[in-house]
């Protein structure tokens, strides 16, 4: 029982950092329809990032600050250069774009940082916090914190704020946006910045945790399909919950199954969970239902 | 003089061929071709084996990608499972003319089990299907010890053709040139039989294609299936030409730089994919010879390759959507259209 607490336990805390970077996709997919496979290039760039004003010697705040003031023109200046040329273009190719756009950026990253691990200056103390009998990482406790304030943030931005009630119109149908005044391009740019910056939140959080930054922090950006896909992609109540049963079901059959099968089962089963929902549900189990006509 | 194209019957329209010369430009391409492992380097004769296996399984990919419209991130897996077949095979015992098709086929049903979700999922939901096929497999690969020999990967015995091993990739060049000159052939023709035109119908609309009486499901699968087939084909050349392989030989970003091939070359054409697989495949070993050549004056360069090919392989990908979406079929159908109406062009 203690066990399988311990386990449940890493699955909530994993999985709040999951929702994190699911939200990131989500909010994009959201606006303009377009799923951003180099998410995990933003974690990887926006903690890079941080890390080199911060060793110049800035204060936490201010570092952070430009960071995100760095991620949201990141966001900006790729929608406008890569994505807006290839609207209405066939899925594929926005698919494509943004796989070449994560090589790109990578390789800029590995270019300019190399591929060594280098830590990042503690944001917060690594030291845990007693849960009950359960120890549990203070990093995943801020996650899980900066993942409520998030969620609450968006939620009431996409219910009340004109911005958000426009995104969700361009979503619903560019076409009828624009014909309301709705600038859809804006639209767009504004979904692109807003996904950067809490990619770089999310980033900064996961590189501070794993005491430091290297390329393979990138590879969060595939692990998190699953949650996105399994919360619905246009769902951010979806997304967050996702993450969260994601890094459970990969904690609970890694520590139950890993013996049987010999390790990696961890990796594997939230992509054997995603192919079984989209069997019974192909639009994930909050996405919208999209009705086809000719 | 010729002013322009024009087909007076379906069957000019439909010609492989458009014209004679056309014929007599391939024959002797073809001629040339085959020379070239006689005379060429071990290290081009390399770089050719390793192009005519990124053409069959690029092929294959645009096969479903590029023809029948499903979005596939599976390749590599469906190239490990044709790989490692082989490998089992051979070990075997089974000689590479059976060893080859089986593992195409072996290949196929795989692809036609992770083919059925495209029953119902369709884009970006398909993509993520495939991708966990990647990952499945991937996990299969590595942990079916007795089969894959796991991490460490197993070992391919060399084809041989009565009682000569085709060790050296000269003669080995002379199983994988026929074979992928055999797939194209086969490639070119599906598209102008009922089956292939039904690909081509589901890809423009599926429902459209169901209400004119195509079988959705059934081409759908059939279309996973025959692409898988040559995917397989092409694992097992390259379980031949690599000799050993092991998980690593197939990461998710092998299945990531076919997908780009068959952007650069051009969707749903497969001249396209000729050329797309052609093009990335020569790209690192030109950017290998410049870095090499530049490294006197900046000797930074040599460490700095792998990011590099990794952001020429990116921003390749970009320039080409947004500046040249149909790829380089289209243009080289634009350039020799210009020359063969010249000076009539217009």
């Amino acid at each position: 029982m203690e066990f399988f607490l311990q386990v449940l336990l890493n699955g909530l805390v994993v999985g709040s950092i999951y929702s994190l970077v699911a939200l990131g996709f989500v909010i994009i997919f959201k606006s303009s329809g377009i799923l951003n496979f180099a998410q995990g290039e933003f974690l990887l760039l926006g903690a890079y990032v941080f890390l080199a004003i911060s060793s110049a010697h800035a204060p936490i705040g201010a570092a952070l600050l430009l960071t995100f003031a760095f991620s949201a023109i990141l966001g900006l200046v790729l929608e406008r250069l890569v994505l807006r040329p290839l609207i209405g273009e066939p899925i594929i190719s926005v698919i494509m774009v943004t796989l070449g756009l994560s090589s790109l950026l990578r390789a800029i990253v590995q270019g300019i940082w190399g591929t060594d691990t280098r830590p990042l200056p503690s944001v917060f103390s690594l030291d845990p916090i007693q849960l009950g009998p359960l120890p549990i990482a203070r990093g995943y406790l801020y996650s899980a914190g900066c993942v409520a304030v998030l969620l609450v943030v968006l939620t009431l931005f996409f219910k009340y704020a004109r911005p958000g009630i426009a995104m969700r119109a361009t979503a619903d149908s560019q076409q009828v946006a624009l014909s309301m005044g709705i600038s859809v391009r804006r639209i767009f740019a504004l979904s692109w910045s807003i996904a950067a910056v809490v990619s770089a939140i999310g980033g900064i959080l996961l590189a501070t945790m794993r005491g430091g930054v290297d390329g393979s922090l990138a590879i969060l950006g595939l692990k998190v399909l699953p949650a996105v896909i399994v919360g619905g992609l246009d769902s951010i109540g979806g997304a967050i919950l996702g993450g969260l049963l994601i890094g459970v079901l990969e904690n609970l059959s890694g520590g139950y199954l890993d013996p049987v099968f010999g390790g990696g089962v961890k990796e594997v089963a939230p992509f054997v969970a995603l192919v079984l929902i989209l069997m019974v549900r192909p639009y994930g189990l909050f996405g919208k239902v999209r009705i086809e006509r000719v | 003089m010729r002013s322009g194209e024009f087909h007076t019957s379906y069957r000019a329209d439909m010609a492989i061929f458009d014209t004679a010369r056309a014929r007599r430009v391939l024959a002797v391409f073809l001629v040339v071709l085959f020379a070239v492992p006689l005379v060429g380097s071990s290290y081009w004769l390399d770089v050719l084996n390793r192009a005519a296996i990124a053409v069959i399984a690029a092929t294959g990919l645009n096969i479903l990608t590029g023809f029948t419209g499903q979005i596939s991130l599976g390749n590599a897996a469906f190239l490990a499972i044709g790989a490692y077949s082989t490998a089992y095979l051979a070990a075997h015992g089974v000689p590479f003319f059976a060893v080859i098709p089986a593992s195409g086929i072996l290949a196929a049903l795989a692809g036609m089990v992770f083919g059925v979700p495209s029953l119902r999922l369709k884009g970006l939901y398909l993509a993520m299907a495939t991708l966990a096929a990647h990952f499945i497999v991937e996990f299969a690969v590595t942990h079916w010890d007795s089969v894959t020999g796991g991490v460490n990967g197993t070992s391919v015995p060399p084809p041989s053709v009565f009682g000569l091993a085709l060790a050296n990739d000269r003669t080995l060049a002379f199983l994988i040139l026929p074979v992928c000159i055999l797939t194209l052939w086969f490639a070119k023709n599906l598209f102008r039989t009922r089956v292939g035109k039904a690909f081509v119908a589901i890809r423009d609309q599926d429902i459209s294609a169901e209400v004119m009486g195509v079988q959705v499901f059934r081409f759908k699968v059939l279309a996973f299936g025959v692409s898988s087939f040559y995917v397989g084909v092409a694992g097992s050349l390259l379980a031949y030409h690599a000799r050993i392989i092991s998980p690593e030989n197939f990461p998710l970003s092998l299945a990531i730089d076919q997908l780009g091939m068959i952007i650069i070359g051009g969707l749903g054409s497969v001249l396209g994919s000729i050329l797309g697989a052609i093009f990335l495949t020569l790209l690192p070993e030109v950017l290998r010879l410049l870095t090499s050549a530049l490294s006197g004056q900046f000797p930074a360069l040599v460490q700095l390759f792998a990011p590099l090919k990794l952001g020429v392989f990116g921003i390749t990908i970009v320039l080409f959507l947004i500046f040249e979406p149909d790829g380089l079929a289209a243009r080289f159908r634009r350039i020799r259209n210009y020359f063969r109406l010249y000076p009539f062009s217009y």
